[in-house]
């Protein structure tokens, strides 16, 4: 635990990318095998099952500090982060800090709370309360709540991994794909040559994603060397149809299986060793459905017959990363693209084939751009016919031309503290629009404030409280924000009636005044505009 | 007790009895100043009391008033019905906090305070009052100080790296008091070599140096040979520099800040400094707790910072508390910056 705690410490403490990839690469090399393999888990993202309940934490931690309960929940409040507010609140460990490894202390011990009653649960953590501090403790508690973010991106784990192994880097992103157990032996595999390749039939490949277009596309160079595709809006995914099974991953890597009966139908008819990269769409009479729609079908695990009816969806294929098991990602786009055409020369609805937008010349494009909306699509994706199937975001040869967002003018009405970087400060705000003489909220959002604008407006929301509820706290309705959002649909759980989506900050208006904001009426008379549903 | 002693005004506050105001933001005809912070000492006042070992710092801070009146910690004096003596809260050299007796009972006032060990002030001294008005800059359990020799420690240890690495160290504090007392750490822990400042610390510390307290020797940044790189050397600046053009000075420069907030991991996280040292001049949450005994109060008021939980948690375990806002008294552009 010592060695993990002391590389959690070196990249907590630089900002410096080099610094930190030195840093993971040194702990690499030397951490037993066990341990990395544990350590590459949580410093992907992945997280262990819930083990403990967080009232429980709280109830046993105001019991070690010796504090009141709601003493507990007003320093978490604060200090936004619930692993983090134990380990300051805990009286310092009493006995020496002991020598557990990671793996050990993961294997021998937090695992196994979550099949323990509940008063040797308690004995349990409280127990590792005494016997870890400073940073062993706080990470500890990190493990315990789950969450995981300490500023290293996969990507730079990755390139760690890449430099212990000595392979390419997307060789060690496609190794982490997947479904698979942290021990020795999966690490051993990890940083191995590439010659003792052995993959699941079931692992996708990473995924490749576009960078957003802020120049005009005329600065691309020559429009023959792009393809133009649709941008569609929603779920992206990756379907693999290996020794005649399918699977269907999710970009956030996550196995979709049985949630999508009618696409593993239709991918029966692919060929063997074929991997489609796509987005799946509500779908209907070749055309989008709205989003609201998908998201009926995105929790369902095994959705029923009038879910299928209601939402059925179809999976657009843009590109084709193996043919008859061989990858193709190195090679070029237009050379993938003939490969799919040939895998779905069986393939019969609802996997379709997403269209490519013929222009000869760029100045053709804004006025297909200009359509999106009405197509229900959200913009234009150009890909470089050359290029090949990369990993992650990399600029340069996918690029997303998104249309302008809709926007409105709202009023700032609550605020509630962040999480993480931003705790303590308010910065997760509510916004209201006019409605019969009061103001209804609308819309939450976290994001679009420059930090200094953050500060400035926490300052004012610290001195202009109104009404405190929890953590949360109203104010005055004094400054009105300009807010962009995708679309908006009907909701009969909000007050007002409608749900956005994706709303966020795009300029603070301190030119407006409350009376300038906008009314609920406005927006509601986008609900009519199919093309913002 | 029906009409407090004291009452919120002018940012400050107010003493009927003895017609004063005590750290007021706006200006009064007479005023007790804690301490030369500026958000407790403001310019404006033709009668000035404050302790003799502050003058220094707070005629650099807000230049001479009419009246300026040094008071030696202990000594009274009489202010209409009232008697006003000013007691260490070892916050900087020269803080103070103000007794004030009179028919109305014994109110302690805090300006800000510390308990903990700081080589460049008197340390805070404890009376017993009827009612402590006492600071909550820090006022959640989660505010713990480690002991300032572990953090110089910290520091240390630091600087070797960077030394090691030939980076600048630079590390961010408030340029009065904070600077001060990481000098006069360094001192302690045998520091000889020189040590670079921002122009804003210059005449605060050579106020401190005036004053006798040992400090290794300090030279301005601004005045280094062109080209220097300061590879592994220790430089201090005032947060404000941090992300300015003076900054262009010291190339991949590792950023160290000391204060208080830094207990907190997104506070340093979120202003992207490399490394947060706990050092604070303001009492942790155990001292807030441990000096309303102290002071035998029976009535505790909170004021500066978020007084909410303090007042709670006194108030369960039976002590009379309440928190109050001195800035509400103030129009909003009125305020200064706070410092912790």
């Amino acid at each position: 635990m010592k060695d993990f705690a002391a590389l959690f410490e070196s990249l907590d403490r630089t900002t410096s990318t080099n610094a930190k990839l030195a840093a993971l690469t040194e702990y690499f090399q030397r951490a037993r095998p066990e341990d990395a393999a544990w350590a590459v888990y949580f410093l992907t993202g992945r997280r262990l099952k819930r083990l403990v309940n967080t009232r429980e934490l709280r109830e046993w931690t105001a019991e070690a500090s010796g504090l009141a309960l709601w003493l507990i929940e007003e320093s978490y409040e604060h200090v936004g982060d619930l692993a983090e507010t134990m380990h300051l609140l805990l009286p310092p460990a009493s006995t020496k800090p002991e020598a557990r490894s990671l793996a050990e202390l993961i294997e021998s011990t937090i695992k196994p709370l979550g099949g323990l009653d509940d008063a040797d649960r308690k004995n349990q953590v409280q127990d590792l309360w005494t016997r870890f501090d400073g940073s062993e403790r706080f990470l500890i508690n990190k493990l315990l709540t789950g969450g995981f973010r300490v500023g290293v991106s996969k990507r730079l784990v990755t390139r760690a991994l890449a430099t212990v192994a000595g392979v390419d880097s997307s060789l060690v992103a496609h190794r982490l794909m997947g479904k698979w157990t942290p021990d020795g032996e999966f690490f051993e595999r990890l940083i191995a040559d590439e010659t003792d390749l052995d993959f699941e039939q079931s692992t996708p490949y990473p995924f490749f994603l576009a960078s957003p277009l802020e120049a005009e596309p005329d600065s691309l160079g020559e429009p023959d060397d792009w393809q133009a595709e649709w941008k569609w809006d929603g779920i992206r995914a990756q379907l693999i149809r290996r020794g005649g099974q399918t699977w269907i991953w999710s970009r956030g890597e996550e196995r979709m299986d049985g949630r999508f009966p009618e696409l593993e139908a239709a991918a029966e008819a692919l060929p063997d060793g074929t991997v489609l990269d796509g987005e799946i769409m509500a779908w209907r009479d070749g055309c989008p459905l709205p989003f609201s729609l998908l998201q009926t079908r995105i929790g369902r695990k095994k959705p029923g017959k009038v879910t299928l009816d209601k939402a059925p969806v179809a999976l657009l294929a843009y590109d084709c990363l193996e043919f008859e098991g061989r990858d193709l990602r190195q090679q070029p786009l237009h050379g993938r693209l003939e490969a799919m055409t040939r895998a779905l020369a069986e393939a019969d609805k609802p996997i379709e084939r997403s269209p490519r937008i013929e222009f000869k010349d760029w100045s053709a494009l804004p006025e297909q751009r200009d359509r999106s909306r009405e197509l229900r699509v959200e913009g234009l994706m150009l890909k470089r016919l050359s290029s090949p199937y990369r990993v992650g975001r990399k600029r340069g040869d996918w690029w997303k031309w998104k249309v302008e967002p809709y926007t409105f003018d709202g009023v700032l009405l609550y605020a509630q503290p962040g999480h993480g970087r931003r705790s303590n400060l308010f910065t997760d705000y509510t916004f209201a629009v006019h409605h019969d003489g009061d103001l209804v909220p609308v819309a939450k959002a976290y994001s679009g404030l420059t930090q200094k604008e953050i500060d400035r407006l926490d300052r004012w929301i610290r001195s202009n409280t109104r009404e405190r509820f929890g953590p949360v706290r109203s104010v005055e309705p004094t400054h009105v924000f300009e807010l962009a959002f995708e679309g908006i649909a009907p909701s009969p759980r909000h007050k007002s009636g409608i749900a956005m989506r994706f709303p966020r900050i795009h300029r603070w208006r301190e030119d407006l005044s409350v009376a300038d904001a906008d009314s609920l009426a406005d927006l509601k008379r986008l609900l009519e505009d199919p093309a913002a549903a | 007790m029906s009409d407090p002693l004291l009452v919120p005004d002018a940012g400050g506050l107010y003493c009927r009895a003895g017609d004063f105001w005590i750290d007021p933001l706006r200006p009064v005809p007479r005023s007790v100043i804690t301490h030369a912070h500026a958000d407790h000492a403001r310019s404006g006042a033709a009668e000035v009391f404050t302790a003799r070992e502050g003058l220094p710092v707070l005629t650099h801070r807000i230049g001479e008033p009419d009246d300026l009146i040094g008071l030696d910690y202990g000594q009274g004096v009489d202010l209409g019905e009232t008697r006003m003596t000013l007691f260490p809260a070892g916050h900087i050299l020269g803080s103070a906090t103000v007794r004030i007796e009179s028919e109305q009972g014994t109110w302690g006032v805090s300006g800000d305070f510390k308990r903990a060990t700081d080589p460049t002030c008197a340390p805070f001294q404890a009376y017993p009052c009827d009612v402590w008005v006492s600071e909550c800059t820090f006022g959640l359990p989660v505010y713990r100080w480690p002991s300032p020799e572990e953090v110089v420690a910290e520091i240390m240890d630091w600087w070797a790296d960077c030394r090691a690495q030939e980076r600048p160290a630079v590390l961010f504090c408030y340029a009065l008091g904070k600077a001060q007392r990481v000098l006069a750490e360094l001192a302690r822990a045998g520091v000889e070599e020189a040590i670079w400042l921002h122009g804003a610390m210059i005449p605060l510390t050579e106020c401190y140096r005036n004053q006798g307290i040992a400090l290794p020797p300090t030279r301005p940044a601004t005045e280094a040979e062109k080209g220097e790189k300061f590879r592994g050397q220790l430089v201090l600046a005032p947060p404000s520099a941090a992300g300015s053009p003076w900054m262009r000075r010291f190339p991949k420069h590792s950023a160290g800040f000391v204060s208080g907030w830094m207990r907190i991991r997104g506070n340093r996280r979120r202003r992207g400094y490399d490394r947060g040292f706990v050092m604070s001049d303001h009492a942790d949450w155990p001292d807030l707790v441990r000096t309303c005994a102290d002071m035998q109060a029976n009535k505790v008021i909170t004021i500066h910072g978020n007084g909410e939980s303090l007042v709670r948690h006194l108030g369960d375990q039976g002590l009379e508390a309440e928190s109050w806002n001195l800035r509400q008294t103030l129009r909003p552009n009125d305020a200064g910056s706070d410092s912790a």
